[in-house]
Protein backbone atom coordinates (compact mmCIF):
# COMPACT_ATOMS: atom_id res chain seq x y z
CA UNK A 1 0.00 0.00 0.00
CA UNK A 2 1.30 3.42 -0.53
CA UNK A 3 -0.02 6.09 1.37
CA UNK A 4 0.30 9.52 -0.42
CA UNK A 5 1.36 11.62 2.48
CA UNK A 6 -0.11 15.57 2.21
CA UNK A 7 3.41 17.03 2.47
CA UNK A 8 5.71 14.34 1.67
CA UNK A 9 3.97 12.69 -1.71
CA UNK A 10 3.78 8.72 -1.93
CA UNK A 11 4.93 6.96 0.68
CA UNK A 12 5.34 3.32 1.17
CA UNK A 13 2.80 1.90 3.98
CA UNK A 14 5.88 0.26 5.94
CA UNK A 15 6.96 3.57 7.17
CA UNK A 16 3.84 4.11 8.91
CA UNK A 17 2.34 2.52 12.08
CA UNK A 18 -1.30 1.92 12.46
CA UNK A 19 -3.57 3.36 15.14
CA UNK A 20 -7.24 2.94 14.09
CA UNK A 21 -10.32 4.13 13.59
CA UNK A 22 -9.83 8.64 13.44
CA UNK A 23 -12.54 8.46 16.31
CA UNK A 24 -9.76 8.13 18.75
CA UNK A 25 -8.70 12.07 18.25
CA UNK A 26 -12.32 12.90 19.96
CA UNK A 27 -11.43 11.94 23.48
CA UNK A 28 -14.02 12.05 25.59
CA UNK A 29 -14.27 14.93 29.06
CA UNK A 30 -12.56 12.94 31.73
CA UNK A 31 -14.52 15.24 34.01
CA UNK A 32 -17.68 14.58 32.62
CA UNK A 33 -21.11 12.74 35.11
CA UNK A 34 -20.95 9.96 32.77
CA UNK A 35 -16.94 9.95 31.68
CA UNK A 36 -16.29 5.94 32.52
CA UNK A 37 -19.42 5.22 30.34
CA UNK A 38 -17.98 7.56 27.43
CA UNK A 39 -14.28 6.02 28.19
CA UNK A 40 -15.61 2.34 27.58
CA UNK A 41 -16.72 3.30 24.73
CA UNK A 42 -14.43 5.71 23.27
CA UNK A 43 -11.74 2.77 24.26
CA UNK A 44 -13.38 -0.25 23.13
CA UNK A 45 -16.30 -0.13 20.88
CA UNK A 46 -15.69 0.56 17.16
CA UNK A 47 -18.05 1.22 13.77
CA UNK A 48 -15.38 -1.00 12.13
CA UNK A 49 -16.99 -0.34 8.97
CA UNK A 50 -16.74 -2.91 5.16
CA UNK A 51 -16.19 0.37 3.08
CA UNK A 52 -14.93 3.54 3.58
CA UNK A 53 -12.89 4.11 6.92
CA UNK A 54 -11.38 6.96 8.13
CA UNK A 55 -7.93 6.17 10.31
CA UNK A 56 -4.90 7.23 12.05
CA UNK A 57 -1.44 6.60 10.76
CA UNK A 58 1.65 7.70 12.34
CA UNK A 59 4.86 8.35 10.31
CA UNK A 60 6.94 6.75 12.28
CA UNK A 61 9.82 6.40 9.69
CA UNK A 62 9.16 9.67 8.24
CA UNK A 63 8.25 12.77 9.71
CA UNK A 64 6.84 11.80 12.44
CA UNK A 65 3.35 13.27 11.33
CA UNK A 66 -0.03 11.51 12.32
CA UNK A 67 -2.10 11.41 9.60
CA UNK A 68 -6.07 11.00 9.09
CA UNK A 69 -6.34 8.19 5.82
CA UNK A 70 -9.63 7.84 4.02
CA UNK A 71 -9.21 4.03 2.98
CA UNK A 72 -11.90 1.69 1.68
CA UNK A 73 -11.36 -1.96 3.73
CA UNK A 74 -13.14 -3.97 1.04
CA UNK A 75 -10.48 -3.08 -1.58
CA UNK A 76 -7.48 -1.08 0.52
CA UNK A 77 -8.22 2.09 -2.07
CA UNK A 78 -7.08 5.54 -0.33
CA UNK A 79 -9.04 8.09 -1.24
CA UNK A 80 -7.94 11.06 0.95
CA UNK A 81 -5.23 11.70 3.23
CA UNK A 82 -5.09 14.75 6.00
CA UNK A 83 -2.64 15.97 8.52
CA UNK A 84 -4.51 14.65 12.24
CA UNK A 85 -3.48 17.89 13.32
CA UNK A 86 -6.18 19.23 10.68
CA UNK A 87 -8.23 17.53 11.13
CA UNK A 88 -8.62 17.60 15.34
CA UNK A 89 -8.54 21.59 14.91
CA UNK A 90 -11.35 21.40 12.73
CA UNK A 91 -13.36 20.06 14.91
CA UNK A 92 -12.75 22.15 17.65
CA UNK A 93 -9.29 21.03 19.67
CA UNK A 94 -6.85 23.42 20.43
CA UNK A 95 -4.20 21.57 18.66
CA UNK B 1 -26.10 -43.08 5.29
CA UNK B 2 -24.21 -44.01 7.81
CA UNK B 3 -20.41 -44.08 6.71
CA UNK B 4 -17.83 -46.88 7.22
CA UNK B 5 -15.02 -48.69 6.44
CA UNK B 6 -17.70 -51.29 4.93
CA UNK B 7 -19.75 -49.23 2.74
CA UNK B 8 -16.68 -47.99 0.78
CA UNK B 9 -15.57 -51.67 -0.12
CA UNK B 10 -19.61 -52.26 -0.83
CA UNK B 11 -20.13 -49.30 -3.05
CA UNK B 12 -16.83 -49.90 -4.62
CA UNK B 13 -18.10 -53.25 -5.88
CA UNK B 14 -21.60 -51.62 -6.95
CA UNK B 15 -19.99 -48.97 -9.02
CA UNK B 16 -19.99 -45.68 -6.19
CA UNK B 17 -24.56 -45.56 -7.03
CA UNK B 18 -25.41 -45.79 -4.06
CA UNK B 19 -23.97 -42.49 -2.54
CA UNK B 20 -26.57 -40.19 -1.50
CA UNK B 21 -26.22 -35.81 -1.19
CA UNK B 22 -24.54 -35.47 2.13
CA UNK B 23 -26.89 -32.89 3.05
CA UNK B 24 -30.53 -31.48 2.04
CA UNK B 25 -30.92 -27.89 0.53
CA UNK B 26 -34.65 -27.27 1.99
CA UNK B 27 -36.69 -24.19 0.98
CA UNK B 28 -36.33 -21.73 4.21
CA UNK B 29 -39.83 -22.22 6.88
CA UNK B 30 -41.91 -19.22 7.53
CA UNK B 31 -40.07 -19.80 11.13
CA UNK B 32 -37.87 -21.44 13.86
CA UNK B 33 -37.09 -21.67 17.27
CA UNK B 34 -33.84 -21.48 16.46
CA UNK B 35 -32.34 -19.13 13.73
CA UNK B 36 -27.88 -19.21 13.39
CA UNK B 37 -26.50 -16.80 11.57
CA UNK B 38 -23.61 -17.98 9.70
CA UNK B 39 -22.51 -21.03 7.78
CA UNK B 40 -19.21 -21.76 9.04
CA UNK B 41 -17.36 -23.68 11.44
CA UNK B 42 -19.12 -22.55 14.45
CA UNK B 43 -22.67 -21.92 13.05
CA UNK B 44 -22.83 -25.23 11.92
CA UNK B 45 -21.11 -26.81 15.05
CA UNK B 46 -23.81 -24.93 17.34
CA UNK B 47 -26.42 -25.96 15.16
CA UNK B 48 -25.22 -29.80 15.26
CA UNK B 49 -24.91 -29.93 19.27
CA UNK B 50 -28.50 -28.17 19.72
CA UNK B 51 -30.03 -30.58 17.48
CA UNK B 52 -28.04 -33.61 19.36
CA UNK B 53 -27.44 -32.00 23.06
CA UNK B 54 -29.93 -29.66 23.76
CA UNK B 55 -33.11 -31.62 21.55
CA UNK B 56 -34.36 -28.77 19.66
CA UNK B 57 -36.31 -29.11 17.02
CA UNK B 58 -36.94 -26.49 14.37
CA UNK B 59 -33.11 -24.99 13.78
CA UNK B 60 -32.07 -22.87 10.55
CA UNK B 61 -28.63 -21.75 9.26
CA UNK B 62 -28.55 -19.09 7.15
CA UNK B 63 -25.31 -18.46 5.36
CA UNK B 64 -25.05 -15.83 2.42
CA UNK B 65 -22.64 -17.84 0.42
CA UNK B 66 -21.74 -21.59 0.70
CA UNK B 67 -21.10 -23.35 3.80
CA UNK B 68 -17.52 -23.69 4.62
CA UNK B 69 -16.34 -20.33 2.70
CA UNK B 70 -15.16 -18.23 4.92
CA UNK B 71 -12.55 -18.86 7.30
CA UNK B 72 -13.02 -22.39 7.94
CA UNK B 73 -12.05 -22.81 4.28
CA UNK B 74 -9.42 -20.65 5.22
CA UNK B 75 -7.01 -20.83 7.45
CA UNK B 76 -3.89 -22.81 8.77
CA UNK B 77 -5.68 -26.11 10.46
CA UNK B 78 -4.30 -26.61 13.97
CA UNK B 79 -5.66 -27.67 17.00
CA UNK B 80 -3.87 -26.78 20.51
CA UNK B 81 -4.46 -25.88 23.95
CA UNK B 82 -1.83 -24.25 24.81
CA UNK B 83 -3.39 -20.96 26.68
CA UNK B 84 -2.05 -19.28 29.89
CA UNK B 85 -5.06 -17.71 31.33
CA UNK B 86 -7.46 -19.12 33.51
CA UNK B 87 -10.57 -17.58 31.15
CA UNK B 88 -9.10 -19.20 28.16
CA UNK B 89 -7.10 -22.34 28.97
CA UNK B 90 -10.07 -24.76 30.16
CA UNK B 91 -12.31 -23.94 27.07
CA UNK B 92 -9.29 -24.56 24.51
CA UNK B 93 -8.66 -28.06 26.47
CA UNK B 94 -13.00 -28.85 26.09
CA UNK B 95 -12.27 -27.56 22.50
CA UNK B 96 -9.19 -30.51 21.99
CA UNK B 97 -11.14 -33.02 24.09
CA UNK B 98 -13.87 -32.45 22.02
CA UNK B 99 -11.50 -32.57 18.82
CA UNK B 100 -10.30 -35.90 19.86
CA UNK B 101 -13.59 -37.83 19.88
CA UNK B 102 -15.05 -35.54 17.10
CA UNK B 103 -15.00 -38.17 14.40
CA UNK B 104 -16.63 -41.14 15.74
CA UNK B 105 -19.11 -38.50 17.39
CA UNK B 106 -20.12 -37.14 13.64
CA UNK B 107 -19.59 -40.30 11.48
CA UNK B 108 -17.45 -38.26 9.38
CA UNK B 109 -13.43 -38.19 8.63
CA UNK B 110 -12.18 -34.90 9.26
CA UNK B 111 -8.55 -36.02 9.63
CA UNK B 112 -7.72 -35.22 12.88
CA UNK B 113 -4.17 -35.71 13.64
CA UNK B 114 -2.72 -35.13 16.86
CA UNK B 115 1.23 -34.80 15.27
CA UNK B 116 2.30 -32.51 18.08
CA UNK B 117 3.03 -28.58 18.25
CA UNK B 118 6.05 -27.51 19.30
CA UNK B 119 6.70 -23.86 20.44
CA UNK B 120 10.40 -22.56 20.27
CA UNK B 121 11.93 -20.60 22.43
CA UNK B 122 15.51 -18.79 22.12
CA UNK B 123 16.04 -16.89 25.24
CA UNK B 124 16.30 -17.83 29.20
CA UNK B 125 13.18 -15.49 29.87
CA UNK B 126 11.32 -17.06 27.09
CA UNK B 127 12.53 -20.28 28.80
CA UNK B 128 10.72 -19.36 31.85
CA UNK B 129 7.56 -17.93 29.59
CA UNK B 130 7.07 -21.11 28.05
CA UNK B 131 7.49 -23.35 31.79
CA UNK B 132 5.06 -21.14 33.33
CA UNK B 133 2.59 -21.65 30.43
CA UNK B 134 3.17 -25.34 30.53
CA UNK B 135 2.35 -25.38 34.05
CA UNK B 136 -0.48 -23.43 34.18
CA UNK B 137 -1.62 -26.35 30.96
CA UNK B 138 -0.81 -29.16 32.98
CA UNK B 139 -2.81 -27.40 36.40
CA UNK B 140 -5.98 -27.38 34.02
CA UNK B 141 -5.51 -31.14 33.27
CA UNK B 142 -3.82 -30.30 29.15
CA UNK B 143 -0.39 -32.08 28.44
CA UNK B 144 3.11 -29.83 28.03
CA UNK B 145 6.08 -30.89 27.47
CA UNK B 146 9.53 -28.68 28.18
CA UNK B 147 12.08 -29.67 25.57
CA UNK B 148 15.67 -28.79 25.95
CA UNK B 149 17.36 -28.11 22.85
CA UNK B 150 18.78 -31.85 22.43
CA UNK B 151 15.49 -32.89 22.30
CA UNK B 152 14.48 -30.48 19.54
CA UNK B 153 16.69 -31.29 17.62
CA UNK B 154 16.34 -34.81 17.53
CA UNK B 155 12.75 -34.04 16.44
CA UNK B 156 13.83 -31.39 13.56
CA UNK B 157 17.67 -31.59 13.13
CA UNK B 158 17.30 -28.93 9.98
CA UNK B 159 16.14 -25.94 12.21
CA UNK B 160 18.71 -23.35 12.17
CA UNK B 161 19.75 -23.72 16.03
CA UNK B 162 22.71 -21.65 15.81
CA UNK B 163 21.49 -18.54 14.55
CA UNK B 164 23.86 -15.54 15.52
CA UNK B 165 20.40 -13.52 16.57
CA UNK B 166 17.95 -16.29 18.08
CA UNK B 167 19.77 -19.43 18.86
CA UNK B 168 17.00 -22.25 18.93
CA UNK B 169 17.34 -23.04 22.92
CA UNK B 170 14.39 -25.50 23.33
CA UNK B 171 10.35 -25.86 23.46
CA UNK B 172 7.24 -26.16 24.85
CA UNK B 173 5.41 -29.33 23.21
CA UNK B 174 1.87 -30.38 23.44
CA UNK B 175 1.70 -33.51 22.13
CA UNK B 176 -2.45 -33.44 21.95
CA UNK B 177 -2.12 -30.46 19.37
CA UNK B 178 -2.33 -31.30 15.63
CA UNK B 179 -3.90 -30.70 12.61
CA UNK B 180 -7.84 -31.29 11.11
CA UNK B 181 -9.00 -31.23 7.61
CA UNK B 182 -10.05 -27.96 7.65
CA UNK B 183 -13.15 -28.57 4.57
CA UNK B 184 -14.06 -32.26 6.41
CA UNK B 185 -14.72 -30.31 9.78
CA UNK B 186 -18.01 -27.83 8.19
CA UNK B 187 -19.17 -30.44 6.27
CA UNK B 188 -19.05 -33.23 9.13
CA UNK B 189 -20.91 -30.63 11.13
CA UNK B 190 -23.42 -29.60 8.15
CA UNK B 191 -24.04 -33.36 7.77
CA UNK B 192 -24.48 -34.22 11.24
CA UNK B 193 -26.53 -31.19 11.75
CA UNK B 194 -28.57 -32.18 8.53
CA UNK B 195 -29.31 -35.51 10.07
CA UNK B 196 -31.10 -34.30 13.04
CA UNK B 197 -33.03 -32.41 11.25
CA UNK B 198 -31.26 -28.72 10.90
CA UNK B 199 -32.31 -27.23 7.54
CA UNK B 200 -28.90 -25.56 6.46
CA UNK B 201 -30.56 -22.46 3.88
CA UNK B 202 -27.30 -21.52 2.07
CA UNK B 203 -27.34 -17.90 -0.61
CA UNK B 204 -29.53 -16.69 1.81
CA UNK B 205 -28.13 -13.77 3.62
CA UNK B 206 -29.40 -12.11 6.71
CA UNK B 207 -30.42 -8.02 5.73
CA UNK B 208 -31.44 -7.09 8.56
CA UNK B 209 -33.33 -8.09 12.32
CA UNK B 210 -36.56 -7.53 13.03
CA UNK B 211 -36.57 -6.09 16.50
CA UNK B 212 -39.84 -4.79 18.40
CA UNK B 213 -39.50 -3.50 21.93
CA UNK B 214 -36.08 -4.74 22.83
CA UNK B 215 -36.76 -8.51 21.24
CA UNK B 216 -35.70 -9.92 18.34
CA UNK B 217 -38.42 -11.64 16.58
CA UNK B 218 -36.72 -12.71 13.32
CA UNK B 219 -34.47 -11.65 10.57
CA UNK B 220 -35.07 -10.35 7.12
CA UNK B 221 -33.36 -12.03 4.34
CA UNK B 222 -32.51 -12.06 0.71
CA UNK B 223 -35.02 -15.40 0.80
CA UNK B 224 -37.47 -13.08 2.55
CA UNK B 225 -38.29 -12.67 6.53
CA UNK B 226 -37.60 -15.65 8.84
CA UNK B 227 -39.32 -15.59 12.50
CA UNK B 228 -37.17 -17.14 14.72
CA UNK B 229 -37.64 -17.36 19.22
CA UNK B 230 -34.08 -16.83 19.52
CA UNK B 231 -31.02 -15.74 16.70
CA UNK B 232 -27.47 -16.76 17.20
CA UNK B 233 -25.25 -14.69 15.25
CA UNK B 234 -21.68 -16.47 14.48
CA UNK B 235 -19.64 -14.98 11.50
CA UNK B 236 -16.83 -13.79 12.80
CA UNK B 237 -14.71 -12.04 10.33
CA UNK B 238 -18.06 -9.84 9.28
CA UNK B 239 -19.48 -9.80 13.16
CA UNK B 240 -19.11 -5.76 12.76
CA UNK B 241 -21.31 -5.28 9.46
CA UNK B 242 -23.96 -7.39 10.79
CA UNK B 243 -24.76 -6.86 14.42
CA UNK B 244 -24.56 -2.91 13.26
CA UNK B 245 -28.18 -4.22 11.55
CA UNK B 246 -28.87 -4.93 15.18
CA UNK B 247 -27.59 -1.27 16.02
CA UNK B 248 -24.94 -2.49 17.94
CA UNK B 249 -20.95 -1.51 18.50
CA UNK B 250 -18.45 -4.19 19.08
CA UNK B 251 -15.36 -4.24 20.94
CA UNK B 252 -13.97 -5.77 17.88
CA UNK B 253 -11.91 -4.47 14.27
CA UNK B 254 -11.57 -6.53 11.15
CA UNK B 255 -8.37 -7.26 10.29
CA UNK B 256 -6.72 -9.65 7.41
CA UNK B 257 -4.31 -12.56 7.76
CA UNK B 258 -2.79 -14.18 5.29
CA UNK B 259 -1.57 -17.79 4.43
CA UNK B 260 0.41 -19.93 2.52
CA UNK B 261 1.17 -23.06 0.98
CA UNK B 262 4.59 -24.45 -1.02
CA UNK B 263 4.35 -26.87 -3.55
CA UNK B 264 3.96 -30.47 -2.36
CA UNK B 265 6.93 -31.98 -0.74
CA UNK B 266 8.52 -35.18 0.52
CA UNK B 267 7.36 -35.29 4.51
CA UNK B 268 10.01 -33.47 6.44
CA UNK B 269 7.85 -31.98 8.86
CA UNK B 270 5.83 -34.52 11.23
CA UNK B 271 3.86 -31.73 13.95
CA UNK B 272 3.01 -28.17 14.03
CA UNK B 273 5.88 -25.57 14.85
CA UNK B 274 6.41 -22.03 15.67
CA UNK B 275 9.20 -19.19 15.53
CA UNK B 276 9.47 -17.31 18.94
CA UNK B 277 11.47 -14.66 18.23
CA UNK B 278 9.45 -13.69 14.93
CA UNK B 279 5.43 -14.76 14.10
CA UNK B 280 6.02 -17.84 11.68
CA UNK B 281 4.35 -21.27 12.20
CA UNK B 282 4.42 -24.15 9.75
CA UNK B 283 3.44 -27.57 9.58
CA UNK B 284 3.11 -30.15 6.27
CA UNK B 285 -0.37 -31.39 4.72
CA UNK B 286 -0.94 -34.61 4.06
CA UNK B 287 -0.85 -33.81 0.21
CA UNK B 288 2.89 -32.71 1.23
CA UNK B 289 2.61 -28.86 1.00
CA UNK B 290 4.32 -26.65 3.74
CA UNK B 291 1.43 -24.81 5.22
CA UNK B 292 2.52 -21.71 6.68
CA UNK B 293 1.88 -18.17 8.42
CA UNK B 294 2.58 -15.56 10.34
CA UNK B 295 1.47 -11.74 11.45
CA UNK B 296 -1.76 -10.20 10.43
CA UNK B 297 -1.57 -7.28 8.12
CA UNK B 298 -2.53 -4.71 10.80
CA UNK B 299 -5.15 -2.41 9.12
CA UNK B 300 -8.85 -2.98 9.53
CA UNK B 301 -9.58 -4.38 6.41
CA UNK B 302 -12.77 -7.06 4.39
CA UNK B 303 -10.56 -7.63 1.49
CA UNK B 304 -9.19 -11.54 2.00
CA UNK B 305 -6.36 -10.55 0.68
CA UNK B 306 -3.04 -8.26 2.10
CA UNK B 307 -0.04 -6.67 1.09
CA UNK B 308 3.05 -8.06 0.14
CA UNK B 309 5.27 -6.64 2.97
CA UNK B 310 3.61 -9.14 5.28
CA UNK B 311 4.61 -11.88 2.75
CA UNK B 312 8.19 -10.67 3.06
CA UNK B 313 7.84 -10.63 6.88
CA UNK B 314 6.53 -14.39 7.08
CA UNK B 315 9.06 -15.20 4.02
CA UNK B 316 11.75 -14.04 6.91
CA UNK B 317 10.51 -15.75 9.46
CA UNK B 318 11.05 -19.07 7.80
CA UNK B 319 14.43 -18.00 6.28
CA UNK B 320 15.24 -17.80 10.01
CA UNK B 321 13.72 -21.09 11.60
CA UNK B 322 14.52 -23.21 8.97
CA UNK B 323 16.57 -21.89 5.84
CA UNK B 324 16.02 -24.84 3.62
CA UNK B 325 12.61 -23.47 3.07
CA UNK B 326 13.85 -21.15 0.92
CA UNK B 327 14.48 -23.81 -1.97
CA UNK B 328 10.55 -24.51 -1.87
CA UNK B 329 8.12 -22.40 -3.80
CA UNK B 330 5.49 -20.88 -3.01
CA UNK B 331 2.47 -22.05 -4.07
CA UNK B 332 -0.51 -20.03 -3.77
CA UNK B 333 -1.85 -17.30 -0.61
CA UNK B 334 -4.81 -16.17 0.55
CA UNK B 335 -6.46 -13.90 2.89
CA UNK B 336 -8.87 -14.43 5.88
CA UNK B 337 -11.06 -11.59 8.02
CA UNK B 338 -9.91 -11.94 11.39
CA UNK B 339 -12.14 -10.39 13.72
CA UNK B 340 -9.46 -8.91 16.16
CA UNK B 341 -11.39 -8.26 19.58
CA UNK B 342 -9.82 -5.58 22.18
CA UNK B 343 -8.20 -8.04 24.63
CA UNK B 344 -7.18 -10.91 22.27
CA UNK B 345 -10.46 -12.98 23.39
CA UNK B 346 -13.64 -14.14 22.50
CA UNK B 347 -17.24 -13.27 23.20
CA UNK B 348 -19.75 -15.95 23.68
CA UNK B 349 -22.84 -13.74 25.02
CA UNK B 350 -26.20 -12.37 25.48
CA UNK B 351 -26.15 -9.50 24.25
CA UNK B 352 -28.71 -5.98 24.99
CA UNK B 353 -31.81 -7.59 22.90
CA UNK B 354 -33.53 -10.21 24.21
CA UNK B 355 -33.33 -13.44 22.17
CA UNK B 356 -30.11 -12.41 20.33
CA UNK B 357 -27.30 -14.17 21.12
CA UNK B 358 -23.34 -13.02 19.92
CA UNK B 359 -20.52 -15.29 19.22
CA UNK B 360 -17.46 -13.84 17.68
CA UNK B 361 -14.16 -11.88 18.00
CA UNK B 362 -12.36 -15.37 17.54
CA UNK B 363 -8.42 -12.80 16.55
CA UNK B 364 -7.17 -16.16 14.49
CA UNK B 365 -7.52 -18.59 16.80
CA UNK B 366 -11.25 -19.71 15.55
CA UNK B 367 -10.53 -22.93 14.10
CA UNK B 368 -9.15 -24.78 17.00
CA UNK B 369 -12.29 -23.70 19.18
CA UNK B 370 -14.75 -24.89 16.85
CA UNK B 371 -16.31 -27.85 18.29
CA UNK B 372 -16.19 -26.41 22.04
CA UNK B 373 -17.58 -23.13 20.52
CA UNK B 374 -20.48 -24.34 19.21
CA UNK B 375 -21.29 -26.64 22.20
CA UNK B 376 -21.19 -23.72 24.41
CA UNK B 377 -22.96 -21.18 22.31
CA UNK B 378 -25.71 -24.12 21.76
CA UNK B 379 -25.68 -23.88 25.70
CA UNK B 380 -26.23 -20.18 25.68
CA UNK B 381 -28.94 -19.98 23.10
CA UNK B 382 -30.43 -23.40 25.24
CA UNK B 383 -30.41 -22.70 28.54
CA UNK B 384 -29.88 -18.76 28.81
CA UNK B 385 -26.77 -19.55 30.98
CA UNK B 386 -22.75 -19.52 30.02
CA UNK B 387 -21.59 -22.96 30.04
CA UNK B 388 -19.07 -23.37 32.57
CA UNK B 389 -16.03 -23.28 30.36
CA UNK B 390 -17.36 -19.78 28.89
CA UNK B 391 -18.22 -17.99 31.53
CA UNK B 392 -15.51 -15.34 31.01
CA UNK B 393 -16.16 -14.37 27.51
CA UNK B 394 -18.63 -11.79 28.30
CA UNK B 395 -19.28 -8.46 27.04
CA UNK B 396 -19.29 -6.09 30.01
CA UNK B 397 -15.51 -7.60 30.82
CA UNK B 398 -14.22 -4.34 29.01
CA UNK B 399 -16.19 -2.12 31.24
CA UNK B 400 -15.25 -3.90 34.25
CA UNK B 401 -11.51 -4.10 33.83
CA UNK B 402 -12.00 -8.28 33.50
CA UNK B 403 -10.16 -8.69 30.23
CA UNK B 404 -8.80 -12.00 29.01
CA UNK B 405 -5.39 -10.76 27.57
CA UNK B 406 -2.99 -13.33 26.97
CA UNK B 407 -0.42 -11.19 25.17
CA UNK B 408 -0.78 -8.13 27.58
CA UNK B 409 -1.59 -5.40 24.74
CA UNK B 410 -3.93 -3.42 25.93
CA UNK B 411 -6.66 -2.24 23.47
CA UNK B 412 -4.72 -1.99 20.50
CA UNK B 413 -6.73 -5.39 18.42
CA UNK B 414 -3.90 -5.14 15.11
CA UNK B 415 -1.39 -6.16 18.34
CA UNK B 416 -3.29 -9.23 19.51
Amino acid sequence: MIIPHPLLGPRDAQEFVYLGDASLIDRPDGLAADAADRFHDYLYLRDNPAGLHRELWYHEQGDRSWLVVTRNTLTHEITQVELARDVARARGRGR
Amino acid sequence: MRYSGFRVIAEALTGHRGWTAVWRDPEPQPAYDYVIVGGGGHGLATAYYLAREFRQSRIAVLEKGWIGGGNVGRNTTIIRSNYLLDGNQPFYEFSLKLWEGLEQDFNYNAMVSQRGILNLFHSDAQRDAYTRRGNAMILHGADAQLLNRDQVRAMYPFLNFDNARFPIKGGLLQKRGGTVRHDAVAWGYARGADQRGVDIIQNCEVTGFRIEQGRVLGVDTTRGFIGAAKVGVAVAGSSGPVMAKAGMRLPIESHVLQAFVSEGLKPVIDGVMTFGAGHFYVSQSDKGGLVFGGDIDGYNSYAQRGNLAVVEDVAEGGMALMPMIGRARLLRTWGGIMDMSMDGSPIIDRTGIDGLYFNGGWCYGGFKATPASGWVFAHLLATDTPHPTATAYRFDRFRKGLMIDEKGQGAQPNLH
